[in-house]
């Protein structure tokens, strides 16, 4: 089996997350942030894989990574009712636009 | 082989995140993470992450991306004017491109450059030939007990918040 060196998966994910750091930062779309935080969540879980390569006896980068997975879904189901309670109240999801506490 | 299907995956997801960054229609974007996250799973499973590839597909792809695309839908002005001829469209505006690209591409050089100089320095042997399945699964049960329950907890928060907040509690209130 030919082996990829671990630097090149790094590369992969740290481009991952800066092109979804500079999504959540520009777009004005709630959920378009929230596009943004999960490529974050899975360049993240690249990184943990490529490192569990090299452990295959007790495999606890592919364990995290699970757990990362696991935390994600609970993150956008429970962002995703607060869009939705927003977008009631303020009737926009631009965030720069809900910018007061109680009307 | 399996270089060519390293390399082109990675492009595939690459280019993909891109187009999510500079593509104006939303639902597009939200088509293109699929993209990314079939070329991301394509990735596990060339590094020997056979049972986190499926999962990856079976809860990012057909549960979190459902769940976007219908946050797009539901939180959409309806335009009385548009015809029913036009492509549907969610256009979402760019603001801050600037510091936008600053912090993305100096994140990026940054990470780059303690990559290139961290100089790993592996031990043990890289046997992918086996299966996963039975490892995670004993690991699961022995070792990481506790946060699997942890895991199955926070679940279950998160289900009864995201209930609890999506209930519309004053349906009046909605002109």
């Amino acid at each position: 089996m030919i082996n990829i060196p671990v630097e090149h998966y790094l590369i992969v994910g740290a481009a991952l997350f800066c092109i979804g750091l500079a999504i959540a930062i520009t777009k004005q779309h709630l959920i378009g942030i929230l596009l943004g935080i999960e490529l974050m969540l899975n360049a993240v879980n690249i990184n943990l894989i490529a490192f569990s390569r090299h452990d295959p006896e007790k495999i606890g980068g592919q364990l995290f990574a699970l757990f990362v997975i696991v935390v994600a879904a609970a993150e956008v189901t429970v962002a995703l009712a607060i869009i939705l309670r927003v977008y009631g109240h303020f009737r926009t999801v631009d965030p720069d636009k809900v910018n007061e506490l109680k009307k | 082989m399996e270089i060519a299907a390293f390399y082109g995956f990675s492009g595939l997801a690459i280019i993909s995140a891109l187009f999510i960054l500079f593509s104006r229609n939303l639902i597009y974007a939200a088509f293109a993470l699929f993209v990314t996250f079939l070329g991301v799973a394509a990735l596990y499973v060339l590094a020997g992450a056979d049972f986190l590839a499926v999962t990856q597909i079976m809860v990012y792809v057909g549960g979190i991306l459902v769940l976007l695309i219908f946050g797009i839908m539901l939180t959409q002005k309806t335009d009385r004017e548009a015809v029913s001829s036009t492509p549907n469209q969610v256009i979402v505006f760019v603001k801050r491109q600037f510091w936008g690209f600053l912090v993305g591409a100096g994140l990026f050089v940054f990470l780059s450059y303690i990559i290139a100089t961290a100089n790993f320095r592996m031990t043990g042997a890289t046997n992918m030939s086996r299966s996963t399945l039975k490892t995670i699964g004993v690991e699961l049960m022995t070792s990481h007990l506790l946060p699997f329950e942890i895991a199955a907890i926070l679940l279950l928060m998160a289900l009864v918040g995201a209930a609890y907040l999506a209930l519309n509690r004053n349906p009046a209130s909605h002109d």
